[in-house]
């Protein structure tokens, strides 16, 4: 049911761990629906992402679409990474069972969560960030009420 | 490992090559319709007599009380919506439990629509129903009681002698779902005091697309599929003859050997319960220590997800299954998990092992080394696991 691409970033996933004094971390969605991922990112004073890691509870694709995010940020500035949306995560992947698309979501959560973090504590405002919805659920509540 | 260790026993079983055997004159060389009058379909009719005949025995009922379905699902459906209908002047309120299987569940859904009200009975944390809570919930206006022999997913078997025996002191229909009991564990629908019991030929090493639903004689509850005059005119369609004829060798060798076969996967089953929960630590087994189905094992892993869990041991050449949400198809876990009290994210991180006497020890000590390893691969990029060491 998965891609070769998906299989081998969830059997072999890159960045796996997590940064010591990061420059930004984020962790979105809720056990509750069986998805948390956590993103470390140490941005140097460029703005560039020199290191990027993970941790994530979740299924399959989960664990690949946090890999592959990790892998697409990293060596990027703060505004290119912002560019790493759920599709271009998705694409990479060679596209993943529809159910499973709202992982890729999460994987484009987590990277804002973390760039939110990085701003925060670098009191900056990142054009085009908006506070990351923690929970995925509630995101998805609200478009579905729009 | 070439072959792959089948621990998916609850999913389907391995169709035994006796009963492929006992199917296969059934195909091309008696293919006349029972139903036909010429004596070449007495064959046909002959072999499907004495299936009937054999699953009936195994259950303490007579033959003409056995009528095929296409499997499980349909024999569940056509129990609750039939007896719905059959009683629908009586009253529209039926008592069924939180565990059963969606094709008990989904059915009660599909009536509710329909202006009937269903009470669906708590379970306890091992999955067993409350007698005291089942008297309590009924009404005047009760038409019908549905409550599954023993769990699919954790294996608990339920009091159905009980449950039985009070439906009818209050002469309510009583239907048990007994597909994963059927041909495991011994069952007299007397003893049991049951009016309607589902069977799959397929969870006993018989072929998939064959099961029975067995009606108490005078139960009145009309046919589910209309047409022909098959089955004393209450279920429509040719009879899958193959099929019939699988199933019967099936549970005669499923009865022949009920008891060797349950000795043997309680012990297995045991030993893998044992060395999961000494070995594997934040585990916890779920379901009834003891009265559980000789082989089912269902534990959960805290921290991590099942399918995760799966893919890992399918890469190593292992089947099992899961009841975390992506194994489901919502995002919701097992129904069971939750109703025997289990948190989202507990529930997320169950496995179920179901063993058949085909399993050796060998094979139960390569998957115990490797859930081992997985799980702790599993644990070491978990932020939940990574938090809770952090608390430590």
């Amino acid at each position: 049911m998965y891609s070769e691409k998906v299989m081998d970033h969830f059997t072999n996933p890159r960045n796996v761990g997590e940064i010591e004094n990061p420059s930004g971390v984020g962790t979105v969605g809720n056990a509750k629906c069986g998805d948390i991922m956590r993103m470390y990112l140490d941005i140097d004073e460029k703005g560039v992402i020199q290191e990027a890691r993970f941790k994530t509870f979740g299924c399959g694709a989960a664990v690949a679409t946090s890999s592959m995010a990790t892998e697409l940020v990293k060596g990027k500035n703060v505004e290119e990474a912002l560019q790493v949306t759920n599709k271009a995560v998705l694409e990479a992947l060679d596209g993943l069972p529809p159910l499973k698309v709202h992982c890729s979501l999460l994987a484009e959560e987590a990277i804002h969560a973390a760039l939110w973090d990085y701003a925060k504590k670098h009191h900056m405002k990142i054009e085009g960030l908006e506070k990351p919805v923690n929970d995925i659920e509630e995101k998805e509540d609200i478009e579905e009420e729009n | 490992m070439n072959k792959p260790i089948y621990l998916d026993n609850a999913a389907t079983t391995r169709v035994y090559p006796e009963v492929v055997d006992a199917m296969s004159p059934y195909f091309a060389e008696y293919f006349g319709n029972p139903s036909s009058i010429y004596s070449f379909a007495g064959k046909a009719k002959e072999a499907v007599d004495k299936a009937r005949s054999i699953l009936a025995k195994g259950i303490g009922a007579r033959p003409e009380e056995i009528y095929f379905t296409a499997g499980g699902s349909e024999a569940d459906n056509w129990a609750i919506k039939a007896a719905a209908e059959a009683c629908g002047d009586k009253g529209k309120h039926i008592i069924t439990s939180k565990i059963e299987h969606h094709a008990v569940l989904h059915t009660c859904e599909y009536l509710k629509k329909k202006g009937y009200e269903i009470t669906y009975l708590d379970v306890d944390e091992k999955g067993s129903i409350n007698l005291e809570e089942l008297k309590r919930a009924i009404r005047p206006d009760t038409i019908l009681i549905s409550v599954m022999t023993a769990n699919n997913e954790i294996g608990t078997i339920e009091p159905i002698e009980q449950i039985g025996a009070v439906a009818k002191e209050h002469g309510i229909l009583f239907h048990t779902d007994g597909v994963q009991a059927f041909g495991h564990i011994p069952m007299d629908v007397d003893a049991m005091n049951v009016d309607m019991l589902s069977a799959s030929a397929h969870k006993i090493n018989g072929p998939k697309g064959i099961g029975f639903l067995y009606i108490r004689k005078g139960v009145k509850i009309r046919s589910f599929i209309h047409g022909g005059a098959q089955e004393r005119q209450r279920r429509a369609g040719t009879l899958n003859v193959p099929g019939i004829v699988g199933f019967g060798k099936a549970a005669e060798l499923a009865f022949a050997h009920m008891e060797d076969h349950a000795a043997y996967e309680t012990e297995l089953r045991d030993y893998l319960i044992e060395r999961v929960l000494a070995e594997i630590p934040h585990s916890r087994l779920n379901g009834e220590r003891q009265k559980r189905l000789p082989g089912n094992a269902n534990f959960c892993f805290r921290f991590i997800e099942g399918e995760s869990m799966l893919i890992w041991l399918d890469r190593q050449g292992i089947c099992g299954s899961s009841g975390s949400a992506c194994t489901s198809g919502s995002l919701d876990p097992s129904h069971v998990l939750l109703a025997i009290g289990l948190p989202h994210e507990t529930a997320h991180g169950s496995l179920r092992l179901t063993l058949s006497y085909e399993n050796t020890k060998e094979e139960i000590d390569y998957t115990v080394e490797q859930l081992t390893e997985i799980i702790e691969r599993l644990r070491g990029m978990s932020p939940l696991w990574e938090d809770f060491c952090k608390e430590e």
